[in-house]
């Protein structure tokens, strides 16, 4: 017998580490070759990390939620024949070298579905109550007592009547006297605490909630969300677009579609104008490395997409869409988003963009104020359209108009360079031919 | 009053400590209410219940004493010339005396309270149509709320149908001979009570159970000195046996081996149960939802169908006329405008047997639980008052942990009345060491629920 240390394996170019998000086996269990050990996350994708032997799992390190560093000891499995490690003096000490520091390694075994304590059922979560006739096994000629539980809050029947009058749970209100029986003094408390319903309608206060740990996807966008924040100093730009006439051409080409053509959204006609435009804004199109003080601009265009996912925010990236038609970029669109939704999304798919679209959709209000998607400099959105009047002239018609949202990288870009290239996209679609001046789309 | 409609915000249906606590709590708030009642106001309880029966134990028990002091040759020093003899018509006379004090001072409490009483029966064509018939012919009544107060009846087994010599308790109350034997079929607290108090009375009595135990609804402790007394009063007890029907030389039996035979029986009393009385009335054609034979109420006691109303037995376990005024005064309230609704803690119930028993709350105590129980024979006053020998005893649940009392149960000689204590205790939320805390009087019983707070704290003094 010998002793096997599966560790965590380089799963990606630059990833130093890696979230446990979820675990597949724990302590005892007998693998083989290939089955799934635990899923991990990198970035934004999450790896399936199957093992490469077969044995039994003698120890796993790190609960959900955890970084691990790559090289990490993940699993330790007992194996036929030699394994890779000398078996342990002590089961369960790590013999692992130090790991960075978020990393979870050495002494933490955790049992893959961490045990939680049996909860005890809180007044708050009792069945309401019924009134008299309970206790149908009782019902015969006799008495038959109300039954007196935990569920009972302990108050004396003045301060019971006064709290329903006020609608007051008393459930939730603390007590103080002995055996925690709750006092008049307590609801007066509670009430001048502003814990009190606002009518007698029988409004009440929720109070209480969950603590919910965020790990897996939403720990990502978290992580991110904050980095971007924190480390780019994000200048909002806002533009109204009339886009009635790329909207007609739209319906007209749904209406008529070439073979093979893909219904047409409005989204593959903006990044057709974005590709358009970009040349003339080479900053907006690239990736800043703050700490190494270089801008790598981008000669192809790479264009993240936002995408709501049932895990939470993910962005796919459309790969040089300077060389895709507008069907092709459809089509792409459509598969990358699916990917994502479905979570089969590669590490490749989900890297790698060099500027960014989020669109809320017909959600979308008035205008948003994008978060970059670091270390990119440039953020577009499109907002919803609508339908509005407009003077033109001495006309005043009926327009579809949408607003374009936009936060740059003040460090690279300067307002009047966001400012000029907002105007440049904006008279792209508002002109859409302009679009597709000396290009074969 | 013929052809006459009524229109009142309130109509109460039934005139028993459900329905005419809640018709004058209704009339003092204001409301204009009807109540009908086809008997005397008081219902079960008071004309045919509670209170007569109370009388007669209260009679019995004092024949019992006389009965004892002159065949013993004298008791506590008290001799009597010669036995006493018993005019069971005048104990009758007496008792209803009690009876119509109390059903006039409920007649002068709801004319106070500018209640409209109608005297007749009330049947519904739909939930807010009612015609009365009265002596003087129909009234008709249109009333914005009902209330629902109409009680419950005694079962009937259909082998043994209430008349001639097989009673109801409300026959038995009303005997004005006594029989010289007596077969009680049914040993809970109605059929024990009577049992009990017609044994004192002389009456030779037998009682048939077909559960394994007098009492099946308490705790076994607590009923062990009532056993004690029927066995050293010789009442004959048959259980886990089946009352067949009626012969010549009483009442049929049938015990758990199978072996049948009559026990002599000149009067059969049937105390099985009582039902709600749902029935002939008009409830079927009021939408009302039912919860299997009664009607359904949530914690209003509101019914499914709009500002009707249910209170007392005909709305369930457990029938007791407390639960049912309790439920009266608070659904006068609702109609009223104020919030209210039923969340009593404990609901306490006794059984006048001999001895008496008590109980509030928590009877069965389990892990977590504490339990403190305090013997009568160690109470000064229940000596004084020969309450000591019975096996009486008062017994404390607590919490454990919090030491709040849940339970708390009593069975002596005149332990009813700790029943307010008790219910006081439980309902404010005390704890043992609140009982531990508070002077209790000496000497009275109520030293013994100190004691057994005490001894569930771990300390009692006296034991």
């Amino acid at each position: 017998m010998g002793r096997y240390l599966f560790r965590l394996p380089d799963i990606g170019e630059g990833v130093t580490e890696a979230e446990i998000v979820a675990w597949h086996v724990q302590p005892g269990a007998r693998i083989r070759e290939d089955d799934n050990l635990a899923d991990v996350m990198t970035d934004k994708a999450t790896v399936e990390m199957t093992s490469p032997v077969d044995g039994t799992v003698t120890a796993v390190h790190g609960e959900v939620g955890a970084m691990l560093a790559v090289g990490a000891v993940l699993v330790e499995l007992e194996v036929e024949g030699e394994g890779n490690a000398p078996a342990q003096a002590e089961p369960g000490a790590s013999v692992e070298p130090p790991a960075p520091p978020s990393a979870a390694t050495g002494e933490s075994r955790v049992e893959a579905a961490p045990a939680v304590a049996p909860e005890r059922t809180s007044p708050a979560q009792a069945a309401p109550r019924t009134a008299p006739p309970p206790e149908k096994s009782r019902a015969v000629a006799g008495r038959v007592d109300i039954p007196i539980g935990p569920r009972q809050v302990f108050a004396a029947p003045a301060t019971r009547r006064r709290a329903y009058e006020l609608g007051i749970p008393l459930q939730f209100v603390p007590g103080t006297g002995p055996g925690g029986r709750i006092l008049p003094s307590d609801l007066d408390d509670f009430i001048a605490s502003g814990g009190m319903a606002r009518a007698p309608g029988g409004l009440a206060p929720r109070t209480g909630g969950e603590d919910v740990k965020i790990v897996g996807l939403r720990r990502r966008i978290a992580e991110r969300m904050q980095e971007a924040k924190r480390r780019i100093p994000h200048i909002a730009y806002v533009e109204e677009v009339d886009v009635t006439q790329i909207e007609a051409l739209r319906a007209e080409m749904n209406a008529r579609p070439d073979e093979g053509q893909p219904k047409l959204t409005l989204l593959p006609f903006l990044i057709r104008a974005l590709v358009r435009a970009l040349p003339d804004f080479p900053q907006v199109n690239a990736r800043f490395d703050d700490d190494e003080g270089v801008l790598h601009v981008s000669a192809g265009v790479h264009v993240g997409i936002a995408t709501q996912t049932p895990g939470g925010l993910m962005v796919p990236v459309l790969r040089h869409a300077e060389a895709l038609t507008l069907a092709e970029i459809a089509r792409e669109i459509a598969r990358l988003s699916a990917a994502a939704r479905e979570g089969t999304a590669k590490r490749e798919e989900l890297s790698g963009s060099t500027i960014t679209i989020t669109s809320l959709g017909p959600l979308g209000g008035i205008a948003t104020t994008p978060v970059i998607n670091h270390p990119e400099v440039a953020i577009i959105g499109p907002n919803r359209i609508v339908e509005k009047p407009v003077v033109q002239g001495q006309f005043v018609s009926v327009r579809k108009v949408m607003n374009i949202s936009s936060s740059f990288d003040h460090r690279i870009v300067d307002g009047y360079d966001a400012a000029s290239f907002i105007q440049a996209l904006k008279r792209l679609i508002e002109h859409p031919a302009l679009i597709f001046m000396g290009d074969g789309a | 009053m013929s052809g006459r409609t009524l229109r009142p915000r309130v109509l109460v249906v039934g005139g028993g400590p459900g329905g005419y606590v809640a018709a004058i709590r209704a009339g003092q708030l204001g409301l204009e209410t009807v109540l009908v009642e086809a008997g005397r106001p008081g219902g079960t309880c008071l004309t045919r219940g509670c209170i007569p029966s109370k009388a007669i134990i209260h009679a019995a028990d004092l024949f019992a004493e006389t009965s004892r002091a002159a065949a013993q040759g004298g008791h506590l020093g008290i001799r009597l010339a010669a036995p006493p003899t018993l005019d069971l018509a005048a104990t009758m006379r007496w008792k209803d005396g009690i009876v119509d004090r109390l059903s006039n001072g409920v007649t002068a409490l709801l004319r106070r309270a500018q209640v409209t009483v109608l005297k007749g029966w009330a049947s519904f064509a739909d939930a807010k149509s009612c015609t009365v018939e009265t002596a003087e012919g129909p009234v008709k009544i249109e009333p914005e709320h009902v209330i629902l107060a109409t009680g419950s009846l005694p079962v009937e087994l259909p082998s043994l149908p209430f008349g001639g010599d097989v009673l109801s308790s409300t026959e038995a109350l009303a005997l004005t001979e006594l029989p010289r034997t007596l077969a009680v079929v049914g040993a809970g607290y109605i059929g024990l009570e009577l049992g009990i108090a017609f044994a004192k009375l002389g009456v030779r009595v037998a009682l048939v159970e077909a559960a394994e135990r007098i009492l099946p609804l308490y705790d076994e402790l607590l009923t062990r000195p009532v056993l004690d007394w029927l066995h050293a009063h010789d009442v004959e007890l048959h259980l886990q046996a089946r009352a067949g029907g009626r012969s010549a030389r009483g009442l049929d039996i049938e015990t758990p081996l199978g072996d049948r035979f009559a026990i002599p029986a000149e009067k059969i009393l049937v105390t099985v149960g009582r039902k709600p009385n749902t029935q002939g009335w008009g409830l079927e054609t009021m939408a009302i939802e039912m919860d299997g034979r009664f009607i359904k109420v949530d914690e209003r006691c509101a019914t499914s169908s709009r500002n009707v109303w249910a209170i007392g037995d005909v709305t369930g376990e457990p029938m007791l006329a407390h639960r049912a005024s309790a439920q009266g005064e608070m659904v006068a309230e609702i109609i009223a405008g104020k919030r209210r609704r039923f969340d009593p803690v404990a609901i306490p119930a006794i059984c006048f047997t001999e001895p008496e028993i008590v109980t509030v709350g928590v009877e069965r105590a389990d892990e977590n639980h504490v339990v403190g129980q305090f013997p009568f024979m160690a109470n000064g006053r229940a000596l004084s008052m020969e309450a000591g020998d019975s096996g009486g005893f008062v017994r404390t649940v607590a919490e454990k942990g919090s030491g709040r009392i849940v339970g708390l149960q009593a069975v002596g000689r005149h332990v009813s009345e700790l029943a307010s204590g008790f219910v006081a205790l439980i309902e404010m939320g005390a704890t043992l060491e609140d009982v531990a805390g508070m002077i209790h009087a000496h000497p009275t019983l109520g030293e013994a629920v100190h004691e057994s707070a005490l001894k569930a704290l771990g300390h009692a003094i006296h034991v």
